[in-house]
């Protein structure tokens, strides 16, 4: 494994020791969830090759493949058609917005849902009779699900217990596992008497403690505040990478899902829309909801003057024109929405290719700490945010010159716009 | 500072726990002097009898100089004599008789014939007393007047479980044809296990399918469980008699049904009994268990399987546990009030199912006979609060803290 500014964050958060509130841990990513900074770009294009390198190697291997798996409930089909495959090691999360599927996916995966239509096979043999507790397959639920009358060391050591696993067997298992999630002090207490933080580790350690070959994960730091919810996201990751165990998890925060994936399914109305690597979602979004719904995206709506090759000139209200890279059916004419990220509208033209540029003013300026937004209106009256380093000055009110790509910018169908999911800036996760 | 800050903050904080007993305070008061006080005093008629003290104060004076056991000699009898017409005067010669009475049967109507004898004439001597009422040449008869002449007795508490003392001074079985308590007791006891372990076996499974349901549909259920609940007992005792009578609905719907083929004496039985108690008490057990069950979560029972415990596995070690001191608390809830049943065994039992409470009403309404019903009232009350703590000490189980 290459290390990596990531990684070596992550390595720096675990060594730091059970203080999981420690707020310097953080992970990597601002609270916005921006993936990586404009002056970090190469840094992160870097760290995301390597892992898609290493992905592509494990991927190889096939662990679990969904075969046209669908889930109705009544007329409702809330799975639609799903062709999806997980590998050996790998890391895959389910992003979605409530009631995309997402779980109920998941639900199918643990045994505890049974397909409507379709196969999942695990190593290549159908789960389909199998029922859950002869699957082999650990589970991190949502609330924990710790057994409340049982200690610490009793709740890890029952996977092991129920399967007649012999005694002298149990307890070095149980150590270890709690060794693993820095729990070994905490063993005799109830999990009542524990933090949320550790209630988390104890049921990681129990889905893992019997070494199932895949992990699934139901909201696993839903609960969690943020700083700790940050430091499990890189605590899980590197978990992840020292057992080299297959882990599927469902969130409907996509910082986890970034920080911690090998590669994101996003679902959206029981089906998956994308998957990739985080960093191909957030770069590559291939539709207008995958572009809104990870990170935060500026939308301008126009009208498709012309199409060139792979880009189109896009008529803004107000006379303004943009071109950007066409995404899907743009035929001229046709209602599109552009989507460009605040981090990528430079204040200067320096610097890359620009064939953009309009004039705007500016409404306000917000404080982040290491970086601020202008929010900057265009002579047409849209406003747009742009991401600034935390030292840039700008009075409202002021005039300043917005700079972007037209390969950062890209225009989606407006029709393709799903009802329901309008698209905000700066979409609360 | 912070030994100077303490103290002030444990006064505030006492301070602040008194307020809600403050607030309370009506409520204790109504407790305590419609509720408290009165069965203590009841209570305490079990071993407080003054009765034969205050009304021989000579005869009993004269006995402690007296020697030994057994037929006293002369100057008890004059004593006794003396006593008896003073009581006649003051008319309360029959509360004695009465109270003499329940030690020694049959002794009412010769103390009552003593006494007015004592009013006509001086007394004269031991023989002719004698003579004149053999009791009093009896050693049992003295034995009953030496025991009452005690104002604390232990007569009423140790015949709560057939005993008594003996002539020789130690406690012993009361005779056979006597002996009625254990029994009654042994069969309160029986018939409160039975009923609460029936309540059990119809109540936990009930209690699953109602968390398992609809939210809607188990609020209808609900509804069905405890609509009986809100109608009176003695409305549902009476339907149930209407029920179980051997012309009666149930043995309709048996020979109907071919699986009897004669009438079943249901009525004035110990299963009719059984089953009316059972109907009257299953929401009691009920509703402990399905609030337990409700606040445990269903992902429980997923986790476990997800863990590779298989469904019986899972209730076993994971359900069980978790909704036990529901159950615990359900079936004492139904015991306890199982053992003080009166208007349902009156009407639906038979002679021989009458349970403890009924010969407790028999000694207040019938018998006058207030000191043994205090003792067993006592006996009863111990007992539930026995069973009270042992369920706390060994499960854990604390009523107060179910809500």
């Amino acid at each position: 494994m290459v290390s990596t500014t990531q990684d070596s964050t992550a390595r720096s958060g675990l060594a730091a020791g059970p203080n999981l509130a420690s707020p310097s841990r953080g992970s990597p990513l601002d609270d916005r969830a921006e993936p990586a900074e404009g002056r970090d770009a190469s840094a992160a294009t870097a760290t995301r090759s390597d892992n898609s390198t290493r992905s592509a190697r494990s991927r190889d291997e096939t662990f679990v493949e969904f075969i046209d798996v669908e889930k109705m409930y009544g007329d409702f089909q809330a799975v639609k058609r799903l062709r999806l495959t997980v590998g050996r090691g790998e890391f895959l999360t389910f992003l979605g917005p409530s009631g995309s599927g997402k779980t109920t996916t998941l639900n199918m995966l643990a045994g505890f849902e049974r397909p409507s239509q379709g196969v999942i096979t695990l190593a290549g043999k159908s789960v389909d009779r199998l029922p859950p507790y002869e699957r082999n397959i650990g589970m991190v639920f949502q609330n924990y699900a710790l057994f409340p009358h049982m200690s610490v060391e009793q709740n890890v050591a029952f996977p092991l217990s129920v399967r007649k696993t012999p005694k002298a067997d149990i307890a070095p298992r149980v150590r270890r596992a709690l060794e693993m999630v820095r729990l070994e002090q905490f063993k005799h207490r109830k999990p009542a008497q524990l933090s949320g933080g550790q209630q988390q580790r104890v049921a990681l350690a129990r889905a893992l403690v019997f070494e199932p070959t895949l992990v699934l994960m139901d909201e696993p730091l839903g609960a969690l505040d943020k700083k700790l919810r940050e430091h499990m996201q890189i605590e899980l990751k590197q978990i992840h990478e020292m057992l080299g165990v297959t882990m599927v998890c469902v969130t409907h925060d996509q910082t986890e899902a970034l920080t911690m994936s090998d590669r994101v399914a996003v679902f959206d109305h029981g089906a998956v829309v994308q998957i990739g690597t985080p960093h191909g979602l957030y770069n590559e979004p291939a539709t207008e909801f995958v572009a809104s719904f990870i990170g935060e995206n500026n939308a301008l709506d126009g009208v498709v003057e012309s199409v060139g090759a792979g880009q189109c000139l896009v008529a803004l209200p107000g006379g303004l024109k943009a071109t950007a890279l066409s995404i899907g059916d743009i035929r001229p004419g046709g209602p599109v929405r552009l989507t460009i990220r605040p981090e990528r509208i430079a204040l200067s033209a320096g610097g890359g290719p620009t064939d953009n540029s309009h004039q705007a003013t500016v409404d306000d300026r917000i404080y982040h700490g290491d970086h601020q937004r202008l929010l900057a209106r265009l002579a047409n009256g849209q406003v747009l945010t742009v991401k600034v380093g935390p030292e840039m000055a700008a009075a409202t009110n002021e005039t300043v010159d917005l700079f972007w790509s037209s390969t950062d910018c890209r225009a989606f169908p407006a029709s393709a716009v799903a009802d329901g999911n309008q698209p905000s800036i700066g979409r609360a996760s | 500072m912070s030994s100077i800050a303490l103290p002030r903050l444990r006064t505030r904080d006492q301070r602040e726990s008194l307020r809600p007993f403050a607030l309370a305070t009506p409520l204790l008061l109504l407790l305590f002097f419609s509720f408290g006080a009165p069965i203590a005093a009841l209570l305490s008629r079990a071993v407080y009898e003054p009765t034969i003290a205050n009304a021989l104060p000579r005869a009993i004076a004269a006995l402690k100089q007296d020697s030994g056991a057994g037929v006293p000699d002369e100057p008890v009898f004059l004593a006794f004599a003396a006593d008896l017409k003073e009581a006649q005067a003051q008319g309360s010669v029959q509360e004695f008789a009465k109270s003499l009475n329940t030690r020694l049967s049959g002794a009412r109507s010769q103390v009552l014939r003593i006494a007015r004898n004592a009013g006509q004439e001086q007394a004269t001597s031991k023989e002719a007393m004698i003579k004149a009422s053999p009791l009093l040449g009896e050693p049992r008869f003295w034995a009953a007047i030496r025991e009452g002449a005690n104002r604390f007795t232990s007569f009423f508490l140790l015949s709560a479980f057939d005993l008594r003392w003996t002539d020789q001074g130690t406690i012993g079985a009361v005779p056979a044809d006597q002996a009625v308590f254990v029994r009654v007791f042994g069969r309160t006891f029986l018939i409160a296990t039975v009923v609460t372990l029936s309540t059990l076996a119809l109540a936990f499974p009930l209690a699953y399918l109602m968390t398992n349901l609809r939210p809607a549909i188990a609020g209808i259920v609900l509804v069905l469980v405890l609509l009986p609940f809100w109608t009176s007992i003695l409305v549902r005792t009476a339907a149930w008699t209407v029920i179980l009578q051997k012309y009666g609905l149930l043995n309709d719907l048996l020979l109907w049904l071919g699986l009897t083929s004669q009438r079943l004496e249901l009525m004035y039985s110990r299963t009719g009994l059984i089953i009316a108690m059972t109907h009257i008490q299953l929401p009691f057990t009920l509703l402990p268990i399905y609030s337990v069950m409700r606040s445990v979560p269903p992902s429980q029972l997923r986790a476990a399987q997800s863990l590779g415990a298989q469904p019986f596995t899972a209730f076993w070690r994971v359900y069980l546990p978790q909704v036990m001191p529901g159950v615990l608390a359900g079936c004492l809830l139904t015991f306890i009030l199982c053992l003080g049943y009166y208007i349902t065994p009156v009407l639906i039992g038979g002679a021989s199912d009458q349970l403890i409470s009924n010969f407790i009403a028999n000694y207040v309404n019938a018998e006058l006979n207030w000191e043994m019903a205090a003792a067993l009232s006592f006996v009863l009350l111990a007992s539930t609060l026995g069973l009270y703590v042992t369920m706390t000490r060994f499960f854990g189980l604390d009523l107060f803290k179910m809500g």
